[in-house]
């Protein structure tokens, strides 16, 4: 319906589609006299909530499905045992020594590189790139991560985008450590932000607050000028907002979509059979998720590069975003949603509820006319 | 059986289906209790307001405010008691006796002219002024062989929504 308009000020679901998402079952066929069972009669609406209550497609979308545990009996308990020991105490030191490592001559390298070079020494933002996709490759490694990359690698080209399901931050490590990408992010704190702003700056990145309004319109003409720029690296955007447990996708935002470019499509699916990737920010800090990768045996994640899309005539960006999400999830398996990522934040707009409250009240007074 | 991290016991599911008349079967009861400790994030025993309205389809709900005042705060036993009414077992007048509950939102046994205004209030939003609800509450009250000024009772609602009877069912994902 096209009643629903998107205002800046406020956290809007920028969907019509929902409303078919949501039983409207106060619907009459034909008007017929109005008895008092008929205002008594609220089952409809109270099943519609027990409905919710009992199990809803929105939770399902960010539920961490714990994995059928395999030890149980005498036979596989001491191997998993035997498990645990090689992985906690060999590959876990291991892996962070690793890390370690690579974090030393990455900030050595880089500190020189960024502070002796000049602003706008060109060696200086290849070799920055560089940089970075080495200390992503360490960081990959040291999750053991088995990645298979299907398709075509990105090329630097102006007046493109890529975007990809969002199941963790890894996500973008395991992308970046191919491709230089220029991301958008949430600004995070900890120890992740500090990184977030020195390294990740260099990339060329674009900063948004969930939190501000007004955020919308900045990040647009941001996004906008960054796409112009011949020299700025591949953007990298996560449509969905938030991470999802990649077993779903919930819906894309059309930002993205609306900027006149080609789409270019990423899809990733983590096998789940070593590890699940899915970060549920609410449970854990990415330290924990971090430890908690570097404690498996592996990550395994399959990455398809999907064909440039470009937005047809006659369609919305909201209906491009949607043709694109079906793409993704179509190809990693996933099973599409249609709720806005954002609820997980935020409380769904009273507008949806007025719909409902407005067919509820014309079908009542349009029977009172009946005699 | 507090501690949401904790397994329910054979014990627990027979005391829950006791205490809901059999009206689900156990595995609806894990499956329900799985479901009760997704929503209650904090492994505090009950699920506050603030976790039924994070549940978007729940929130968008007209009667969310008044159904969170019964709600809020259940421990898994009330809980499952709560959702019984809602079972394909439940005969109509438990059906009946849960909508009742909802009118009557402050127990005192008898739904008044203002709690019928309240829901109606609920279901119409701004789409109706007070007089409009005024009237039609009047004329179909007074059509059914009632006053607004004398408040309804259990066997009203009985009387008046028994026949055809009430359909109200969900039912509970058993994986």
């Amino acid at each position: 319906m096209a009643g629903l308009a998107t205002s800046s000020t406020e956290m809007d679901l920028d969907r019509p589609n929902i409303d078919e998402y949501l039983t409207v079952e106060s619907i009459r066929e034909a008007p017929k006299k109005l008895h008092l069972r008929d205002l008594l009669d609220i089952s409809p609406t109270l099943k519609e909530a027990a409905g919710a209550i009992v199990d809803d497609s929105f939770t399902r979308c960010f539920k961490s499905n714990p994995s059928e545990p395999w030890n149980w009996n005498i036979y596989l308990f001491p191997l998993w045992c035997l498990g645990v020991v090689i992985r906690y105490g060999i590959l876990f030191p291991f892996r962070v020594i690793i890390l370690v490592a690579g974090w030393i001559v990455f900030f050595a390298a880089f500190s020189l590189v960024h502070f002796l070079l000049g602003e706008h020494n060109k060696w200086k933002r290849e070799i920055e790139r560089k940089l970075v996709e080495m200390i992503c490759s360490v960081f990959v490694a040291s999750w053991t991560a088995v990645i298979k990359y299907h398709g075509p690698r990105p090329s630097m080209r102006p007046q493109q985008v890529f975007v990809a399901n969002h199941t963790s931050m890894i996500d973008f490590i395991i992308l970046e450590q191919m491709t230089a990408f220029a991301v958008i992010m949430q600004k995070h704190p900890g120890w992740v932000g500090f990184i977030q702003k020195i390294i990740v700056e260099s990339l060329g990145c674009i900063w948004f607050n969930r939190t501000e309004a007004k955020d919308r319109e900045i990040v647009a003409r941001k996004l906008r000028e960054h796409i112009q720029g011949v020299d700025n690296n591949p953007l990298l955007i996560f449509p969905e907002g938030t991470c999802v447990n990649n077993h779903y996708t919930v819906m894309f935002k059309k930002g993205a979509f609306e900027l006149g470019c080609a789409v270019c499509p990423v899809a990733i699916k983590y096998n789940k059979i070593f590890v699940d990737a899915f970060w549920n920010s609410k449970k854990q800090s990415f330290t924990m998720h971090l430890v908690q990768l570097m404690t498996s045996w592996a990550v395994v994640c399959d990455v398809w590069y999907l064909e440039p899309q470009y937005i047809r005539p006659g369609e919305t960006p909201i209906e491009f975003a949607e043709r694109v999400q079906d793409m993704i999830s179509v190809r990693a398996g996933l099973k599409k949603v249609p709720w806005d990522g954002y609820l997980k934040y935020f409380r769904p707009s009273p507008k949806l509820i007025e719909r409902k409250q407005q067919i509820f009240a014309e079908s009542v007074l349009q029977r009172l006319e009946e005699k | 059986m507090g501690n949401a991290s904790s397994m329910l016991t054979q014990y627990d599911i027979e005391e829950v289906q006791e205490h809901c008349h059999y009206l689900f079967s156990q595995q609806e009861i894990v499956a329900l209790y799985n479901r009760f400790c997704q929503l209650d994030r904090s492994a505090k025993g009950f699920i506050s307001s603030d976790e039924f309205l994070s549940i978007p389809e729940f929130s968008l709900n007209p009667l969310s405010q008044r159904l969170l005042k019964m709600v809020d705060g259940l421990n898994f036993k009330v809980f499952v008691a709560f959702l019984s009414a809602f079972s394909p077992l439940a005969t109509v007048p438990q059906k009946i006796e849960l909508i009742f509950k909802v009118y009557d939102v402050d127990g005192k046994g008898r739904v008044t002219f203002k709690d019928l205004m309240e829901v109606l209030g609920d279901l119409t939003g701004s789409f109706m002024s007070e007089e409009q609800r005024e009237i039609v509450l009047s004329q179909v009250l007074k059509e059914a062989g009632y006053s607004r000024d004398s408040p309804l009772l259990l066997e009203d609602f009985m009387k008046v929504l028994c026949k055809p009877g009430v359909t109200m069912e969900v039912e509970v994902p058993v994986d």
